[in-house]
């Protein structure tokens, strides 16, 4: 019995029989088909109505379905229906309210009706707003004060209930974002365009200044002229004018539908003062439903029971065939029953806990680049051998976005169509290296830009038809930068010869806008300087934080910046945007940060912005590139590239920058994580026993010495 | 003592006003009303309408402290400070700039905080009280002398090597606990053990120095000496005698922090990815969420008054020659 007793507390304590010492997770779950990841910043609203940021749109994506999607494979970037029957039939107006031929002049066009029709029979996730008794009455539209006080979270209603979608909650959504109070981002924008939405705005904002602070106003009672709900499956948008991009917008959570039940149960007093409001707890007819809302902590998404059903796209091009992404085509969505996002704000756990294997998917922060890329004499980024020993695979994807230094075209050095002026931006342009730059402070994860579109939307060219022939020479079947000497060059025509002003005889001085001051930021700094003093240009920077920076911005009083942009859809026109003249951040708050204004360049891209994509946008496009190169508003900066790394285990995972819900296509093989995930996180107890043991020994001396202490005579 | 009570929560009330008009001064100073209202409605296509709509719908469209424009006790009272602050002092910490109800969430996330504070703070008084006894004891010897050096050494090292040190050796080396998270229950334990020993750990080498100093302080004393004369031995002069008399600059140093635990710790609990005050206060700091960043500096404020209010009364729990008058 003693040898029994002895052998079951060997084998009890021995590593290969314990429970994973340092699992986050409950070993409960170990085997379940759960994703999981991390979060680095809290959302701020859930509410689809006001998010704007991606580390937002990682949670509602899954849950709120708008009308259209992106492809999860196609490239370019392709809509096709969410919820959507099929693609919006657009049709074309007159100022006479005729019809249109879809080929009228944009200058004929009056309005444009997206007609949308979606699908019947898909069903709301399980929730307390739309709890109905057998009496076909809502169980909690009416909460007594006894009933919130029994409430401190959602779940702690225990009837739920779901309807069908409809099309009148498209047409809600539409009119919440016309709600003043719910503060959406895009209410300005789509007050340009939906007819009827100012004064929708203006009439919700008379009637809410008569009801108290946070009571339900219904807003079916409101009409608005642009949006009509057909019938139960069908509505129509108005907007004005020709405006094709408005299509990405119906991919955007933003149009996704709202039940006008939840802003009534939501409403109810109480409920807000324990933060259970549609801003935190979304409601959806996503393959997800957010079954732990803890921001602070981990936020878990679950299979939505009553999810209407979609199949992994079949259509793809050969690298995806080659890598096994078409492996699951035809397959019903989604693959993982539930996603555990943890809140990690620090990289270093982030990344310590991806390579113990508690995360699926990890991206790659500065201080752990060179323990997970390296790069081949080609240039090319590969993983390292510790990486590939573990299986772990690395995606790349070149941004949606652009970084550029911008000039501030009101500057009287800087700025304005001159030629001198031209000369010394275009100068600068040069000197500037952006190549160095990518290399140095962001371990090669970037491209340098040859112009404002980036790669992969419609308008940007590859290979020597893409460089800006203003920086680059196309040199051995790559860009190369234009030798130093046609900078000098430049500079010298500018009127400026080894950066002396010929006028005053004295360095010329500019001015660079920096954001923070830490020893990252001080190193990229002094890396700018150096890049102007090759130039003879003396360049001082001065340093602000962000509020100051943009306070800055809007007044027009800055020289030189760096700034950025992340598309909102895949269209030119959400790039060349920001170089219209009209758009101008000093004198229309708008989102030219550079102020730039070219006439040729506004009346191109007033031709450009409604049209689809054809040849002849492409050639205005490409008319409006080569002006913008020329003129060198911007030193055009980088696209950023994009790096993240999966283990083995999670499968169907393919970089997509616009699409947001991805979390339905990704698969994982649970058994195969528990394996690795017990290989790679064995207890080593012997430095227990060895602190132990020291601490032990180190006690040794005292206990002497304290006897003899003890001995010892007092005299 | 019912009376000086009285007078020092009285007295907490000016200063309570002084730090937060200082608060309010020194944020404002950094972030303009406009300022908060980018932060919440993003940087993208953000109309000045919509942020004169977002001032208004959250307060931010009335002058800072003086209205010039209103009549009477109004230049004082219609203003951002007075309507944001008047209602702190009934601990109504109203709803954050992105919407959500600040005590609510400070009610929430103060458990965590305390999770770890408390027993940092008692195993690190037990450690710390036991090493530097320890010391004491070994005065004058090599022991004292290695034991002061470690000390020092220890409390040069700063407080984010402990934790990336901890988190690389128990965790990513050794994979005895997690690296970071935090659960509720019992689940915590695990995730709670490792910021504790790294709490306790850090603290060792101040700690031990000041309970060795008080500890030394003590034994020099006319009643050590006596008791020794008594013939009592060297461990009952220590834990009968000095550690008791020891007690009152003790308290001093532990009382005074009681109420600050729940405040929780900026650092650990970002690094160890804890829902506690700590992350809260750093957060709201982040999104320049004033609304978060006065309330979290008023109930640090009014804790720290409570602890030393705390003190006063426990010097004469534990010293019947003090008297509070």
């Amino acid at each position: 019995m003693h040898r029994l007793a002895t052998l079951f507390f060997c084998v009890s304590i021995s590593p290969a029989s314990l429970a994973l010492w340092n699992n986050p997770y409950p070993d409960s779950k170990t085997n379940e088909n759960i994703l999981y990841s991390s979060f680095s910043e809290r959302p701020k609203h859930l509410d689809p109505v006001r998010s704007y940021s991606s580390d937002e749109y990682a949670f509602i994506a899954q849950i709120y379905e708008p009308p259209l999607q992106y492809h999860y494979l196609k490239r370019p970037y392709t809509l096709v229906p969410l919820t959507a029957v099929s693609m919006p039939r657009v049709i074309y107006i007159g100022a006479d309210g005729s019809r249109l031929p879809h080929d009228a002049p944009v200058i004929d066009i009056a309005f444009s009706d997206y007609e949308i029709q979606i699908q019947p029979g898909i069903q709301y996730q399980p929730h307390p707003a739309l709890a109905r008794n057998i009496q076909d009455q809502y169980l909690y539209h009416s909460l007594s004060g006894e009933q919130v006080n029994q409430v401190h979270e959602l779940s702690d209603f225990k009837q739920t209930g779901a309807r069908e979608l409809i099309a009148a909650d498209y047409a809600y959504q539409i009119k919440r974002m016309a709600n003043p109070r719910l503060h959406s981002p895009i209410a300005g924008v789509m007050a340009q365009y939906i007819v009827g939405f100012s004064e929708l705005s203006e009439k919700i904002e008379a009637a809410l200044s008569e009801l108290e602070d946070g009571a339900f106003l219904d807003l079916r009672q409101f009409r608005l002229e642009g949006v009509t709900v057909v019938d139960r499956y069908n509505y129509r948008i108005r907007v004005r004018g020709k405006y094709p991009q408005f299509l990405y917008w119906q991919a955007m959570p933003f149009f996704a539908p709202i039940p006008w039940e939840a802003e009534h149960f939501y409403a109810q007093p109480g409920l807000k003062e324990k933060n259970i409001t549609l801003d935190w707890y979304p409601i959806g007819t996503g393959p997800f439903m957010l079954a732990e809302n803890n921001p602070n902590l981990r936020m878990v998404m679950a299979r939505n029971p009553n999810f209407h059903g979609e199949h992994y796209p079949a259509a793809g091009d050969e690298a995806d065939h080659a890598i096994g992404l078409l492996a699951d085509k035809g397959k019903p969505m989604p693959f993982v029953d539930s996603a555990v996002y943890s809140l990690e704000k620090e990289s270093i756990p982030r990344w310590n806990k991806f390579l113990q294997g508690f995360y699926d998917n990890s991206g790659i922060a500065s201080d752990s680049f060179d323990q997970a890329i390296q790069f081949n004499p080609q240039g090319q980024a590969a993983l390292t051998a510790e990486m590939s020993d573990r299986g772990i695979r690395l995606s790349t994807a070149v941004a949606t976005s652009i970084y550029y230094m911008g000039f501030n075209y009101l500057h009287p050095v800087l700025g304005g169509n001159g030629e001198r002026a031209r000369k010394l931006r275009q100068a600068i342009s040069i000197a500037v290296d952006f190549e160095e730059f990518i290399s140095i402070f962001r371990n090669g994860r970037g491209v340098a830009a040859q112009g404002p579109i980036p790669p992969g939307i419609f308008g940007h060219h590859q290979g020597q038809a893409g460089i800006n022939p203003y920086v680059y020479d196309w040199v051995d079947g790559r860009p190369q930068r234009k030798p130093f000497g046609i900078a000098k060059k430049l500079l010298r025509e500018a009127g400026y010869p080894d950066g002396m002003d010929n006028t005053t005889g004295k360095s010329l001085v500019l001015h660079f806008e920096a954001i923070g001051s830490g020893p990252d930021e001080k190193a990229r700094l002094n890396w700018m300087r150096k890049q102007f003093q090759k130039l003879g240009i003396q360049l001082i920077v001065r340093a602000t934080d962000y509020n100051r920076f943009r306070e800055k911005m809007l007044k027009g009083k800055s020289e030189i910046f760096l700034w950025g942009w992340n598309a909102d859809y895949p269209d030119p026109e959400n790039f060349l945007f920001l170089l219209y003249g009209p758009n101008s951040k000093a004198k229309k708050n708008g989102e030219n940060a550079s102020n730039y204004a070219n006439p040729e360049f506004d009346h191109l891209f007033e031709q450009m912005k409604n049209m689809e994509n054809n040849a002849k946008r492409k050639k205005l496009i490409d008319q409006m590139v080569t002006i913008a190169r020329r003129d060198a508003p911007w030193m055009w900066g980088f696209h950023p590239k994009d790096f993240s790394l999966h283990h083995t285990w999670v499968r169907n995972t393919k970089p997509n920058l616009m699409a947001n819900n991805t979390l339905k296509y990704v698969r994982v093989d649970p058994k195969l994580r528990a394996t690795q995930r017990q290989d790679w996180n064995q207890p080593i107890l012997w430095p227990l026993g060895l602190i132990g043991g020291l601490l032990g020994i180190s006690v040794i001396p005292a206990i002497i010495s304290f006897r003899r202490r003890e001995k010892s005579t007092a005299l | 003592m019912i009376a000086y009570i009285v007078r020092r929560m009285l007295y907490a009330i000016p200063i309570l006003i002084g730090v937060n008009l200082l608060t309010f001064i020194l944020f404002f100073v950094v972030n303009t009303p406009d300022d908060i209202a980018r932060s919440q409605l993003g940087d993208r296509r953000v109309t000045a309408q919509a942020i004169d709509t977002w001032k208004r719908s959250h307060g931010y469209h009335k002058p800072m402290i003086y209205n010039g424009n209103a009549q009477g006790l109004g230049k004082l009272t219609d203003t951002v400070f007075f309507k944001k602050s008047v209602r702190l002092f009934a601990f109504d910490f109203g709803r954050s700039d992105s919407g959500r109800d600040i005590g609510y969430d400070i009610g929430q996330r103060m458990w965590p905080s305390l999770a770890i504070a408390v027993p940092t703070l008692v195993v690190g008084i037990l450690v710390n009280i036991t090493f530097g006894l320890f010391i004491a004891f070994f005065r004058g010897t090599y022991i004292d002398f290695w034991g002061v050096v470690t000390c020092v050494i220890l409390l040069s090292v700063s407080s984010l090597f402990y934790i990336i040190g901890g988190q690389y050796l128990l965790s990513k080396l050794f994979h005895l606990v997690p690296i970071s998270g935090y659960d509720t229950g019992t689940n915590a334990l695990k995730f709670l053990l490792l910021p504790v020993i790294v709490g306790v750990v850090s603290g060792i080498g101040s700690g031990t120095r000041w309970y060795r100093t008080l500890f030394l302080e003590e034994i020099g004393k006319d009643y050590v000496r006596t008791a020794r004369a008594k013939g009592l031995s060297e461990q009952r002069v220590l834990f009968r005698h000095v550690l008791r008399n020891a007690l009152i600059p003790l308290l001093t140093g532990i009382v005074v922090v009681l109420p600050l635990l729940f405040m929780g710790s900026l650092i650990v609990e970002s690094f160890f990815g804890v829902p506690g005050l700590g992350s809260y206060t750093i957060d709201g700091i982040q999104r320049q969420d004033f609304a978060i960043v006065r309330s979290m500096v008023f109930l640090g404020s009014v804790l720290y008054i409570i602890g030393l209010l705390l003190t006063d009364i426990s010097y004469t729990l534990v010293d019947p020659r003090v008297r509070l008058q």
